[in-house]
């Protein structure tokens, strides 16, 4: 559905991308991670057709966004991060107003827009003046535009950001939906956790790069080659913490009121023979688990911390 | 509003829905209704103060009378301050369309519907100029003075007034193109005022210099000239233009050295040459918006059809590969 092959773009001396490729196949939602300045937001504006690349290929359903413009258009539906709305127009005006904009009729449009307005929740602020809406009703409204023409798929960048709790809570289960209604959505976000819940697959991108990408838990899988365990025993803790501190793949322990920390890169093989041993050494283990790591993570093991926010 | 008065069908020029928004958001502002006021003040105060000077520095002994001869001089001044309104007006109602547009971040939405950049910069001129239109229409009443005094016919005021539109036509074309190529809407104002003037009043003096650098050679050339170029910098001048429209023997004098024959014909009448070679600039410049508003394409040749590559998930739901998809280290 949506395919990038060694896409670049510089402003000046800046490099915003450097030889990215992805493949996004259709239904998928992918979560584009990254810090503030990484490539994402240059990236979703190749693929709306709203910048030319310095090199590489990018196509949405097969049609390559510097050569077929137009096609791409129509099968995209495209949120920028910080957008703009007329003032002086009507909710229910906006949403005529581009629904015109992408040749759809007037008796369409009709049915179509108490249905978009539904969907996010605005049924009730049809006759509303568009300034007179909050940020997060203007997210959402926005949200219903690009839905307007029935897009294969959805360019979201940051739709959440600048959103209160309850409001990104709200924009989650639209975007639910979306994911229900099968639509593709390439979705962007420097706030990881508002991601995770949805995303089937991520990529990674730092200083114009795409440093990890793949389907969410693989990648959390990957991930795990430095895990973190907790073991807790009755008694002689202290004693078990020096062994483990001689095992290999023990990196780190901690030890403390609530049991051993141990930081452990090796796989789940390794592992269970580390629990076989503590075994074996008769030790009365109580529990023996692995903590969760989360997309946030991950997030900061690839990129080492160094940019997140 | 209903929604029975929303758009219909999107595609054509002339029921556009960008023309329409511009229409509707244009007319919902009081602003444009106290343009129009003030611009029809401005216009009927300098009417009536020109009848006011004009019968009173005649005194009592000729009557006070306001004869057609004052009528068609009242017309010409009227139509001249109308022709400097209108390119004071035009630049700000273009310039910023869609600078303005970037700047309140709304441009990249329209940008990415099926809107073409043609539709899209002709419908934002078109409602520029409709509203320019509607001021100057509105002016009309105060073009009434002239015709209850006579000394001007119908056909000369319609001239003067598609004189007007293609100025407008002109200027509006030169603001629509500073406003795609430069981001800030003040930068596109200053550069759409800078073409202005250059196109009122560097052309007029230009003119005026020309030709009195030929009136001094004029002596020391044998035979003496008796038409020359400099003509043609008048015909670049919209007052002068107009003017022509007015007095066609304008067109002949403007051409001619002293000395010359009034008999002969001028080579081009001034506001026909003002015509064809802003046409031409009206033509550029409307080009160079639909061309620069969005990224252009390009061809890619070999690249093109090159199968693309694998990474993440394939189409059978497994991963194909999990390492940086770049083939990088992940460290950096």
């Amino acid at each position: 559905m949506i395919e990038i092959k060694d896409l670049s773009k510089r402003y000046g001396s800046f490099q915003a991308l450097d030889n990215i490729s992805m493949n996004i196949d259709a239904g998928t939602v992918f979560g584009f991670v990254g810090p503030n300045g990484a490539g994402k937001s240059t990236t979703m504006s190749i693929l709306a057709t709203l910048l030319l690349p310095d090199s590489g290929i990018a196509k949405v359903s097969g049609f390559d966004v510097t050569r077929h413009p137009k096609e791409v258009r129509r099968r995209i539906g495209y949120m920028p991060d910080f957008f703009g709305v007329y003032d002086r127009f009507k909710t229910d005006e906006y949403l005529h107003f581009y629904g015109a904009s992408y040749g759809i009729a007037r008796a369409e449009r009709e049915k179509l827009i108490p249905q978009l307005l539904e969907l996010v929740n605005l049924s009730d602020k049809k006759d509303a003046y568009v300034d007179g809406l909050s940020r997060g009703m203007k997210q959402r409204l926005c949200l219903a535009r690009s839905l307007v023409h029935d897009p294969e798929v959805l360019i979201l960048d940051e739709p959440a950001s600048g959103l209160d709790p309850r409001a990104r809570i709200e924009m989650r289960e639209i975007l639910k939906e979306l994911k229900r209604m099968g639509k593709t959505i390439i979705i962007s976000s420097h706030i990881l956790p508002e991601l995770a819940e949805m995303v089937d697959q991520i990529g990674v991108i730092e200083h114009g790069r795409m440093v990890a990408q793949g389907r969410v838990s693989d990648i959390q899988n990957r991930m795990r080659v430095n895990r973190v365990l907790h073991i807790r025993t009755l008694g002689r803790q202290d004693e078990l913490a020096e062994r483990l501190r001689d095992e290999n793949h023990v990196s780190r322990v901690l030890s403390d009121a609530n049991g051993l920390q141990v930081h452990f890169s090796g796989q789940d093989q390794e592992q269970m023979q580390l629990l076989r041993r503590i075994l074996d050494w008769e030790y009365e283990v109580v529990s023996f688990n692995e903590a969760q790591t989360n997309l946030e993570d991950v997030f900061l093991e690839i990129t080492k911390g160094g940019a997140a926010t | 509003m209903s929604t029975k008065n929303k758009w219909g069908k999107g595609g054509s020029l002339w029921i556009n829905p960008v023309l329409d928004k511009e229409f509707r958001l244009r007319m919902r502002t009081p602003r444009s209704f106290f343009a129009i006021l003030g611009y029809v003040l401005v216009l009927g105060l300098l009417a009536m103060g020109f009848i006011y000077v004009t019968m009173t520095s005649r005194g009592v002994q000729s009557g006070m009378r306001f004869d057609p001869s004052t009528s068609r001089m009242l017309f010409y001044v009227l139509s001249i301050a109308q022709l400097v309104l209108v390119a004071f007006m035009t630049p700000a109602l273009t310039a910023g369309v869609i600078s303005g547009e970037r700047e309140k971040q709304t441009l990249n939405i329209l940008l990415t519907t099926q809107q073409s950049s043609s539709a899209i910069v002709l419908s934002k001129l078109l409602s520029s100029l409709a509203f320019m239109v509607l001021v100057v229409l509105a002016t009309l009443p105060v073009y009434s003075i002239v015709f209850l005094y006579g000394g001007i016919s119908p056909s000369q005021l319609m001239l003067v007034f598609l004189f007007y539109l293609f100025t407008m036509l002109l200027l509006g074309a030169l603001g629509i193109m500073c406003s795609t190529l430069f981001k800030r809407t003040i930068i596109a104002v200053i550069m759409t005022y800078g073409m202005t003037l250059f196109i009122f009043v560097v052309t007029g003096v230009a003119y005026l210099l020309f030709m009195a650098v030929v009136q001094q050679s004029y002596y020391s050339s044998t035979p003496p000239p008796e038409y020359s170029w400099v003509g043609f910098v008048l015909g670049l001048n919209p007052v002068g233009a107009m003017i022509s429209i007015f007095e066609p023997e304008i067109s002949k004098q403007a051409f001619l050295v002293n000395g010359g024959n009034l008999q002969n014909q001028a080579p081009i009448s001034l506001w026909l040459e003002f015509v064809l070679v802003y046409a031409v600039v009206i033509a550029l410049a409307l080009w160079v918006a639909i061309r620069k508003i969005r990224p252009v394409g390009r061809r890619r040749d070999e690249a093109e059809d090159a199968p693309m590559p694998r990474s993440g998930l394939d189409g059978s739901g497994e991963v194909a590969e999990m390492k940086p998809a770049d083939g990088r280290s992940d460290k950096n």
